[in-house]
């Protein structure tokens, strides 16, 4: 190699990087202490220090919603918020939703409606999607369309989607209310 | 052609869909190793010019970077252009990254920032400072498109390299003589595939001189070469694994930037490296060429074809031609005796074009069919009857007979499904309430291709078996067809069968890509279990009293884990017993299977495409409420994931009418809206229902399998039906990807 650089290095330092700080997540049930710098995101603190890679980073900006993740029960995306900002938090991310070896209803349902191709926006659309039935606002296949639309597929999937997404919205508020399917 | 099965033709669920949903599936970018440094490009802020300098100083000052490597600085690389050269490099002189100070476009890799944390290594990264010596740019496909002479306007005009007759009858005088004329051009845009997942590469540095690679790309054993290449490795030092791959559309075909990259700081550190591009550096990589597209048809009164000229102009970057034929689709489709097709590059400071989901036909059946809607209006003629008083049982190109093509099929069945016959001819005529109701329809063809491929079988005594091949799988359902193919070959269930792929190490596999893995790949799978049946049948044989004695293989069938005689009568023999009599705890068997390249047959997949669209009166916003796409593509071995390509594929084809245009600021040579708030791709909410229709096509001649393919088939008509449609809605003709509602609006 030519010309090794560590001749030409300034003096260390000089462009400090910021002290790190202790945080700490109770993510998927288990509390987790990590001592990350004040600008690592939620995501990156998942993907590199938990090795939680299941939550994916699409865009780094918010604009695709792969790094969609649980915090306390709602829907975030997760590149957009800093790990120091959630310190105590509890977070839910696709590692978390399964019982041991039986799949969440939605992870089922993705499947059985073959609801993805690549896989890589499935974990970020499958915590969405949960996230969406806990906020029950979503009552027509237009308005799951719409409360959806913040996570990109970019294989197209979305009609299977809004079929498994249907399926596990339906088949759970008839068993909870005994009504019937609209 | 294999016979009627328990597997194949089954929608069965996808076998690595569990790891997709449960989130286990790790990409290229997900591989955390102890150690592992992060690397970040620098991108250049000028479009052509050279490097003056680049200071590093600063950047190296920050507590936790490891190294900058720049062109200056940086392993050896290699010097000749042919170990630049992947499988799928067009002629030309690729792209060398980090290679010399000259800039060839912007946003180029100019160095790479290494450091222990990410976001350290990002934000040194922003501290580098590099001086440019700019020269010129010239960026504007328009500008220099509108500098070429129009080429229909010639009068006699040299077929140019393709190989294929460009040029049948006297077609400029059959356009002048003919009833009904139609001129007009076209405009499809610069597109880039954005698959969700970022480029990444993890290099592990193996610690005795050897390299292990987790890399984004359709092609493991295309990436391992280009790095043995470039680096001046051994092949055998180089291994290159993507088990998963979060989607590509042909933007993993050839190696990207990152990958050599990572492999050069890795050697450079003695150290574990992984380069993820951003989004907006994803916008560096190829991407599908605008085109402008001229077109004449001529047509008699009753519709039938008199003349049909297509000329168009692509753009390429300076350094490599990359072309796909846009314009030969249309003349072996449709009968006509007098035909002329042109196509002609343009060079830009640009990174070269890349394959992007059926390239080529995508673009040049958007402007044809779209074209031949309007002959439909002019000539008065509805546009599905249009194309079944043109249809041809033969490729007009080349002369020859299809293998098979249930085109008809497709118009009937889709028109049927969507209720065309209810359409009024009239533009503007259907609405609901405030908004214009346009129904528009189109033709997909694509070409159903077969490469050379080798896959491995191998099984075990206790009746599992491990199918292998150096495929990848990067959505459309590679480990599920691989697994399906091997079940049904041995009489297995599907548990008992692995499919492995995305791996440099196994059997050799092209690229997956122009949806001609499940005819390569698959027929090498079935040349493999094939020659496993065989050694199978062979030691039942050698059984005492063998109830196969003397059988051939045509007179077993592979069920329920038994050999079994077709004529029944208990003539059979387990899998197990044939193991042990064999003495065989396990069987390995590696075969290959050609290329059809020697059938005097033409070999293609067809699609009908109706769209509906609803359009705002007042807003000009479009909606498209419904799409019909009938496909016929040869066997359909998994109606659940092959009808999953075409939907997917539709999407694609929405984006690409009504969504997606890469814009360039042509002051800096720039792409502006480099990210995914800005590049527009249909989200849930612009997609409403889509129905697919398979056309089962038996085709004993195209492969053993009867399969074309189906990856590509439905993006290739669709933009045209969308188009097609909003003019019937609006009355108004928008020949400029994509229809936003500004161009309706537009006087």
């Amino acid at each position: 190699m030519a010309s090794p650089s560590v001749a030409a290095r300034a003096p260390r330092d000089r462009f400090s990087t910021p002290p790190k700080k202790v945080v700490t997540l109770h993510v998927n049930g288990v509390e987790r202490t990590l001592t990350v710098a004040p600008w690592t995101t939620l995501l990156d603190a998942l993907r590199l220090h938990l090795d939680l890679t299941g939550t994916k980073k699409g865009c780094d900006h918010g604009q695709c919603g792969a790094c969609t993740v649980l915090l306390n029960g709602r829907r975030i995306n997760s590149c957009l918020t800093l790990a120091v900002m959630k310190d105590g938090a509890q977070v839910t991310t696709i590692e978390g939703l399964a019982q041991g070896e039986a799949l969440h209803p939605l992870q089922q349902a993705f499947m059985d409606h073959d609801a993805f191709q690549c896989g890589y926006c499935t974990p970020g659309q499958i915590c969405s999607a949960a996230g969406l039935i806990a906020e029950g606002h979503a009552r027509t296949t237009d308005e799951i369309r719409e409360l959806m639309s913040g996570n990109i597929c970019r294989c197209g999937a979305y009609p299977n989607i809004v079929a498994a997404i249907e399926e596990v919205m339906l088949g759970k508020s008839a068993a909870k209310s005994g009504e019937t399917a609209r | 052609m294999i016979a009627a099965s328990s597997h194949l033709g089954k929608p069965t669920s996808r076998v690595d869909g569990r790891s997709k949903v449960t989130g286990s599936a790790k990409y290229a970018g997900e591989y955390n190793v102890p150690g592992l440094a992060h690397g970040f490009v620098v991108s250049s802020a000028v479009a052509k010019g050279r490097i003056k300098r680049i200071d590093t100083a600063d950047a190296l000052a920050v507590n936790g970077v490891l190294d900058v490597l720049t062109h200056q600085h940086r392993p050896e690389l290699a010097s000749e252009d042919e170990k630049y050269k992947d499988e799928v490099a067009p002629p030309g002189s690729p792209f060398r990254p980090l290679y010399d100070d000259r800039i060839h476009f912007s946003g180029q890799p100019v160095a790479l920032v290494v450091a222990d944390e990410l976001e350290t290594a990002r934000f040194a990264a922003s501290l580098l400072r590099i001086e440019y010596d700019r020269d010129e740019h010239m960026t504007d496909f328009e500008a220099q498109r509108s500098s070429l002479e129009p080429q229909l306007e010639r009068a006699t005009w040299a077929p140019e390299e393709v190989p294929r007759s460009r040029q049948r009858g006297n077609p400029a005088q059959a356009f002048e003589r003919a009833a009904v004329q139609i001129k007009a051009e076209y405009r499809s845009p610069i597109e880039h595939h954005n698959p969700m997942e970022p480029y990444a590469t993890t290099a592990l540095w193996d610690g005795d001189g050897r390299i292990t690679v987790y890399d984004k790309t359709q092609g493991p054993q295309n990436s391992r070469n280009y790095v043995a290449g470039v680096t001046k490795m051994s092949h055998d030092d180089v291994r290159v694994l993507s088990p998963f791959v979060g989607g590509a559309f042909g933007s993993g075909l050839r190696p990207q930037y990152q990958l050599p990259l990572a492999v050069l700081a890795a050697r450079a550190l003695k150290r574990s490296v992984r380069v993820t591009l951003t989004r907006q550096q994803m916008f560096t990589l190829g991407y599908r060429s605008a085109v402008a597209h001229e077109l004449a048809l001529g047509a008699a009164r009753d519709g039938g074809l008199a003349s049909l000229r297509h000329d168009v102009v692509a753009m390429t970057s300076q350094f490599e031609d990359f072309q796909r034929d846009i314009v030969h689709w249309s003349s072996l489709l449709y009968r006509c005796a007098n035909s002329e097709l042109g196509q002609r590059l343009v060079k830009l400071d640009q990174n070269t074009p890349c394959d992007m989901r059926g390239p080529g036909g995508t673009e040049g059946m958007y402007a044809i069919e779209c074209a031949m809607d309007e002959l439909a209006y002019a000539g008065n003629v509805d546009p599905l009857e249009l194309r079944l008083i043109n249809y041809s049982d033969q490729d007009q190109l080349e002369d020859k007979r299809y293998s098979s093509k249930e085109l008809r099929e497709c118009y009937r069945r889709a028109a049927e499904k969507f209720g065309w016959s209810n359409r009024k001819a009239q533009p503007r005529s259907m609405r609901d309430g405030n908004e214009l109701v346009g129904w528009g329809m189109a033709t997909g063809i694509w070409e159903a291709m077969q490469m050379k491929a080798s896959a491995r079988a191998v099984l075990t005594a206790n009746g599992s078996v491990e199918i292998a091949s150096a495929t990848a799988d990067m959505g459309p359902g590679t480990y599920t067809m691989m697994t399906q193919l091997a079940a049904e070959m041995l009489g297995l269930p599907l548990e008992n069968v692995t499919a492995k792929l995305g791996d440099s190490a196994l059997p050799h596999a092209p690229v997956e890509g122009g949806s001609f893995t499940t005819s390569s790949v698959g027929c090498a799978i079935h040349a493999a279990c094939r020659a496993v049946q065989k050694e199978l049948l062979a030691f039942a044989q050698k059984m005492p009293s063998s109830p196969l004695r003397g059988v051939k293989l045509d007179d077993v069938v592979f069920v329920e884990g038994k050999i079994r005689h077709r004529q029944g009568d208990r003539r059979e023999v387990s899998i197990a017993d044939a193991m042990r009599a064999g003495g065989a705890d396990r069987l390995e068997k590696q075969a290959d299977a050609e290329a059809n390249e020697n059938s005097k047959l033409a070999h293609y997949a067809h699609s009908a495409v109706f769209a509906e669209v609803k359009v705002d009166e007042q807003l000009g916003v479009i909606r498209v409420t419904r799409v019909v796409s009938a496909v016929a593509a040869g066997r359909i071995l998994n109606p659940k994931l092959a009808g999953s390509q075409i939907l997917g594929a539709v999407v694609g084809g929405i984006g690409m009418a009504l969504q997606e245009e890469t814009v360039t600021d042509h002051r800096f040579g720039r792409f502006m809206n480099h990210n995914l708030a800005e590049y527009h791709v249909p989200v849930n909410a612009d997609v409403h229902a889509i129905d697919v229709i398979f056309v089962e096509e038996r085709d004993d001649e195209i492969n053993p399998l009867g399969v074309k393919g189906v990856g590509e088939i439905g993006i290739v008509g669709t933009a045209a039906a969308v188009a097609n449609a909003v003019y019937h809605a609006t009355g108004k003709r928008v020949r400029d990807l994509p229809i936003t509602l500004d161009k309706l609006m537009r006087d």
